[in-house]
């Protein structure tokens, strides 16, 4: 693992919501309130935390999907070799990123357009982007179709998104997000939707890719045990705030956060002999100490393990 | 304990489609004692739901009950009348569906709602019975009081699923049906929720029959369970004794494909293949052509499909007990 590929420093994201229509008094939502982590080159990292936690609009932000408020975000451009601010760089540096950073969606059933091919969904960003001839986008497409497990390839590169299965159509996901050779790929619940048994297969198959195209994943869900499989380090996330982040196995042997803490307790285990022992604390209490510290720093406790530092005490529930 | 409440018997039923019969469930048995939990596990499309639909006698117009029959405390359910049915639903058996949380009719009260059904099953009760009833109700699901005269759009997913179950709580049911009832939440609502039914079960002595494809739910929440693959029970028993050792391949591939936070870190094995179409008659074992140890008559036609007994109360399909 070597160096960093993107580092993100107090990104903060705002939506403004107003009551009505004609209202004046316009409220401020703070979906994401100063986060701030790294990614290394090959890593996945995982974000995870409740829904509305701003874990999605973490993803759609680092994308430029939606415009930052504030923050910078630091990208290795694989040009040049060098950390770029992506606020600072001209059109065509905005294109390399582009070109470089993708991201694979929560729901296959969704975000593939339903009138075209598999072969145009694929081809679309080579199209955009401009690469190669046009003979070799038909190979990159055939080839990345065999990488993602589509055999043989000439079977799915007529059909239309409704005549494959869910697992399938993630996988389309995948091929239309990796034909672009990026360095990095935010995933948003890419498993969420699918049957148990598929899950693993393409689980398994971010895995074998990362490995082979040395490609880095932020992987956003919300089940611990997934991220546990997928992830090297995990970020957990609360109210648009990272609360802790550590490597996977510190985190989950080690938890120091109280939500942390809570969340991984409410992850039920398969085993029936096994008792889990719940850890209640409060929430409308945490919610509040947490919006109020806006400037804390966190702190390492050792092993790269940070926690984010505010008075916990209070929110306990005695049980 | 140990007290037979719901006996189902060689239940099968199938879809009457424009491309042929579907299959959904065949040949379907278990029994369901009073104060036990029974898991009904399975890949979507296996059967799950309408195996549910089936003991509520809600299955759609196109359905066909071939055979088997539906016991509720002695009394067969199939082929009763729907008046004598509307006496059986919500009294004897309720159900909290999946996606429950989208049930509810948006321009009535919650209170109403749960209102509405209890009327009709105790037109003798007063409304403020019924009410004080309801508030009851909702303390036990950890909901405030308030929450009553509230429109289902002013609650989050996770209180209208209180709500819900509630709601199916209202009429003092024997046995309910939970079909996904945390599916559409995320970990730690669905944690609140297992422990509120987890908490009523136990209160106030239900049968419950719990239907997930996550084993890990499954796990926690049921005493019993029934491993479900295209339309049929492959493996049934103890939920302690199929854990520890699972006979179906079909089980183990389930087993191993789930991600776990506790123990060591093992890589997890997927189940390649998918269910086979239920419109097609299947020859042979019906695991067969996904099965990563087939033996050489599982794929012929006169393997017989049928569960044989391999440990207390533990059965197993028959092809696969004889493939390990």
């Amino acid at each position: 693992m070597g160096k960093n590929i993107l580092e993100v420093r107090n990104l903060v994201k705002h939506f403004e919501v107003s009551k009505s229509v004609f209202s004046r008094n316009k409220k401020i939502v703070k979906a994401v309130d100063g986060i701030s982590f790294d990614i290394k080159a090959g890593e996945t990292l995982g974000l995870v935390g409740q829904s509305g936690c701003g874990k999605t609009t973490t993803a759609r932000s680092l994308c430029l999907l939606d415009p930052k408020t504030s923050g910078t975000v630091n990208f290795n451009n694989p040009e040049t070799s060098k950390m770029e601010s992506i606020d600072e760089i001209d059109d065509d540096g905005i294109r390399v990123f582009r070109r470089n950073m993708q991201m694979i969606f929560q729901d296959p059933y969704e975000s593939l357009n339903p009138r075209w091919t598999i072969k145009d969904i694929i081809k679309e960003p080579l199209d955009i982007h401009n690469i190669g001839s046009l003979a070799e986008r038909e190979d990159a497409i055939v080839e990345i179709l065999r990488t993602v497990g589509l055999t043989p390839p000439e079977n799915y590169l007529k059909r239309y998104p409704h005549e494959i299965s869910g697992g399938q159509r993630q996988r389309v996901s995948i091929a239309r997000t990796l034909v672009m050779k990026p360095k990095f790929v935010i995933c948003d619940e890419p498993t969420s939707m699918l049957d148990v048994s598929i899950r693993i297969s393409i689980m398994d198959l971010m895995l074998n890719l990362a490995k082979e195209l040395d490609v880095s994943y932020l992987y956003i869900t919300h089940d611990l045990a997934v991220a546990r499989y997928m992830c090297n380090r995990i970020a957990v996330m609360f109210n648009g705030k990272i609360v802790e982040i550590a490597e996977t196995e510190e985190l989950l042997q080690n938890p120091i956060h109280p939500y942390t803490k809570r969340l991984i307790s409410s992850i039920p285990i398969p085993d029936p002999s096994y008792k889990r022992e719940r850890y209640e604390i409060n929430f409308d209490e945490l919610d509040k100490i947490i919006s109020n510290n806006t400037d804390e720093q966190m702190v390492d406790v050792g092993n790269e393990h940070l926690v984010a530092t505010h008075d916990t005490k209070g929110f306990f529930i005695e049980t | 304990m140990s007290q037979k409440l719901l006996e189902v018997t060689n239940l099968s039923m199938h879809y009457d489609t424009l491309d042929g019969n579907v299959d959904a469930v065949k040949n379907v048995s278990f029994t369901v004692n009073s104060g036990e939990s029974f898991g009904l596990v399975g890949e979507s499309g296996c059967g799950k739901t309408s195996v549910a639909m089936t003991l509520l006698q809600l299955q759609p117009d196109n359905s066909v009950i071939t055979e088997g029959s539906i016991k509720l405390e002695g009394k067969e359910l199939i082929g009763l009348s729907e008046n004598d049915l509307r006496k059986v639903r919500w009294d004897s058996i309720s159900i909290v569906f999946q996606g429950a949380m989208n049930a509810w009719n948006p321009v009535i009260k919650i209170g109403e709602q749960i209102r509405e059904a209890m009327r009709e099953h105790y037109p003798q009760n007063s409304k403020q019975e019924n009410i004080n009833k309801i508030n009851e109700l909702f303390k036990m699901v950890g909901l405030d009081e308030s929450i009553s005269e509230r429109f289902p759009h002013e609650l989050s997913g996770g209180m209208k699923q209180r709500a819900v179950i509630a709601l199916a709580l209202s009429c003092d049911p024997k046995i309910i049906i939970a079909d996904e009832p945390t599916t559409a939440l995320d970990v730690v609502i669905q944690d609140q929720i297992l422990n509120e039914i987890k908490k009523v079960q136990n209160l106030l002595g239900l049968s419950l029959i719990y239907i997930s494809h996550d084993i890990a739910v499954i796990a926690e929440m049921t005493d019993k369970i029934a491993v479900m693959y295209a339309g049929s029970i492959v493996e049934i028993g103890p939920t302690q004794s199929v854990f520890e050792s699972p006979k179906h391949s079909y089980t183990r591939a389930l087993l191993d494909s789930t991600p776990s936070i506790r123990g060591e870190k093992k890589k997890l094995r997927s189940l390649d293949g998918e269910p086979p179409s239920l419109i097609n008659e299947i020859q042979g074992c019906s695991f067969s052509p996904r099965c990563p140890s087939p033996s050489s008559g599982c794929k012929n036609q006169s393997v017989e499909m049928g569960l044989i007994q391999i440990g207390e109360e533990h059965f197993v399909d028959k092809c696969c007990s004889e493939c390990v």
